[in-house]
């Protein structure tokens, strides 16, 4: 039986008519580099890097519930997280720690899965000639490569908006968070364009959050039940969450001209103001 | 009963293949799928036709051998059966059932619908067996395994090796065949020694061959024996505990 020891060639595999379709790494790479080069090992990756990208995107749904306390809230929450740390590490230290934590998630995971779709692609190069019927692949699942893409083309377009202003122009106001999510978002196309993609990352994570399970090897009788409700709940949740925000822009219950804080009036060049500081 | 039978026909692995139609009538409900088969290529052989190939052997659903795919469900409509083991009762007089091989990179088509599933044989030949002492055999009970334990060990061995786990498969995997033969040893006593080299070779020999599970459950849907996709979850388990264990055990000899 061949172990870890790199003596193992796949020479020994090809007989018959058989012949293998991938070949095994020439050298393995130490445990936990070379779990990568094997595709149980990426699935194990994509597990690891979606709970990471699942705890960003529960934690940035609750971080935008500060939109319902108004600017002032908001704002003091949108400095918080630059502030992480406090004053023992320098400014957006620890804030981009976990930027380049998910930078580097993102990547692997997107990685992953497309070396992955390569393999699975070509281990069956003549498809089926009749129609095939499915009856356990759902919805969700047969669209993960696509709802991926959504988000990822998703969170592009959000970081062009929201991070580095290229869509609002002057409107766009670096520090008033809250000014610029409700201008971007009393939009229609790209309130539309919000919602759109956030029910594709509900799609996404009905699967993922329960796939995960399945990769990372979480499997017991005692909690397999609940690995279904969680990944519903989770999806469901993060789902009304993030609806409700451009829904509640387009509805006015959220706007400029809600605000209290005079930032808008003043064109927002001190920011201090918009932050509730100086009130 | 009459039927139409359209079939995969394919002269060699390396002919292209197409679909031919037979009009099937006096078909018994009490027939089995193959039995069904069986008439056909009777008829074709007096017609001095080359008969429809197909690959069986019991016929009472252990062996394995048979499998295709019907009407766009491998081992056809009924859960839990193999292609042997459906009968003719299943389908209405009148209907058009399609039949076609497996479709994998790893599974050539050898003749119409009977591919070569050796790759199996190479995964198996990795590590799927225990090394035992010769000799007298052990007491019985001398190991005692809780009954939970046996009897999901022998959930897992049930595993036939027909092959539908990768035909269902949307990306051709063969984790649910892997994790089976895995399980059923993995599992007792008798496999612990074994268990971390044997899940190590058994997942990589596996990958030479096969896709990658996205975890649909199709195969659990189309076992024939309805094994869990819960041994899946298992072998993803010890496959990433081999990494780190195989290390360490091989850091003992130095």
């Amino acid at each position: 039986m061949a172990t870890t020891t790199p003596a193992r060639g796949s020479s020994t595999s090809a007989r018959g008519l058989v012949r293998p379709t991938f070949k095994q790494p020439s050298k393995r790479l130490p445990y936990p580099i070379g779990l990568y080069q094997t595709a149980v090992g990426k699935k194990w990756v994509m597990g690891v890097t979606g709970i990471m990208m699942m705890g960003f995107v529960l934690v940035h749904m609750i971080g935008n519930l500060h939109m319902y306390e108004g600017p002032a809230e908001y704002n003091e929450y949108a400095e918080a997280l630059r502030n992480l740390g406090g004053a023992l590490i320098p400014h957006e230290g620890v804030l981009w720690v976990l930027r380049l934590g998910l930078i580097t998630a993102a990547a692997l995971h997107i990685h992953s899965a497309a070396t992955l779709t390569i393999m699975n692609r070509r281990s069956r190069p003549q498809g089926y000639q009749a129609p095939r019927d499915y009856s356990a692949a759902n919805f969700a699942s047969r669209t993960m490569r696509a709802t991926g893409i959504i988000v990822l083309l998703f969170i592009i377009f959000h970081l062009l908006d929201l991070t580095w202003g290229v869509f609002l122009g002057d409107d766009y106001i670096k520090g008033d968070v809250y000014n610029n999510v409700t201008r971007s978002l009393s939009s229609a196309p790209v309130a539309i364009v919000y919602m759109l993609a956030n029910i594709a990352l509900a799609v996404h994570l009905f699967h993922g959050a329960w796939s995960l399970f399945q990769s990372l090897g979480w499997n017991s009788p005692q909690f397999n039940q609940a690995r279904r409700v969680f990944a519903t709940a989770f999806a469901g949740l993060i789902l009304v969450g993030n609806l409700s925000f451009p829904i509640m822009n387009l509805a006015g219950v959220v706007s400029q001209d809600t605000r209290t804080t005079p930032c808008a009036a003043e064109g927002g060049e001190e920011t201090d103001i918009c932050l509730g500081v100086n009130e | 009963m009459r039927i139409t039978l359209k079939v995969w026909r394919q002269d060699g692995p390396t002919s292209p293949g197409s679909f031919e139609t037979y009009d099937v009538p006096g078909v018994s409900p009490d027939m089995s799928f193959l039995e069904m088969l069986d008439v056909v290529n009777d008829r074709l052989t007096l017609d001095g036709k080359r008969p429809i190939v197909f690959e069986h052997d019991c016929r009472e659903g252990i062996c394995g051998s048979c499998g295709m795919i019907i009407n766009g469900v491998p081992h056809g409509p009924e859960k839990g059966t193999a292609t042997c083991q459906l009968h003719m009762r299943k389908f209405h007089d009148g209907d058009q059932i399609v039949v076609e091989p497996w479709r994998a990179a790893a599974f050539p088509v050898i003749r119409d619908v009977a591919v070569d599933r050796s790759a199996f044989d190479r995964i198996i030949e990795a590590g799927g067996y225990i090394s035992t002492p010769t000799g007298a055999a052990p007491d019985a009970n001398l190991t005692l395994i809780p009954k939970p334990v046996a009897d999901a060990a022998m959930d897992a061995a049930a595993c036939i090796g027909c092959g539908a786990c990768v035909a269902a498969c949307p990306n051709s995997a063969a984790q649910l065949f892997t994790s089976a033969k895995l399980a059923h040893l993995n599992l007792l006593p008798q496999g612990q020694a074994e268990r971390w080299a044997r899940t190590e070779a058994m997942v990589e020999t596996m990958e030479e061959f096969f896709g990658s599970c996205t975890n649909h459950g199709e195969c659990r849907e189309a076992c024939p024996k309805e094994i869990s996709i819960d041994f899946i979850a298992m072998m993803n388990r010890d496959y990433v505990k081999a990494k780190r264990k195989n290390r360490k055990l091989l850091s003992q000899i130095r």
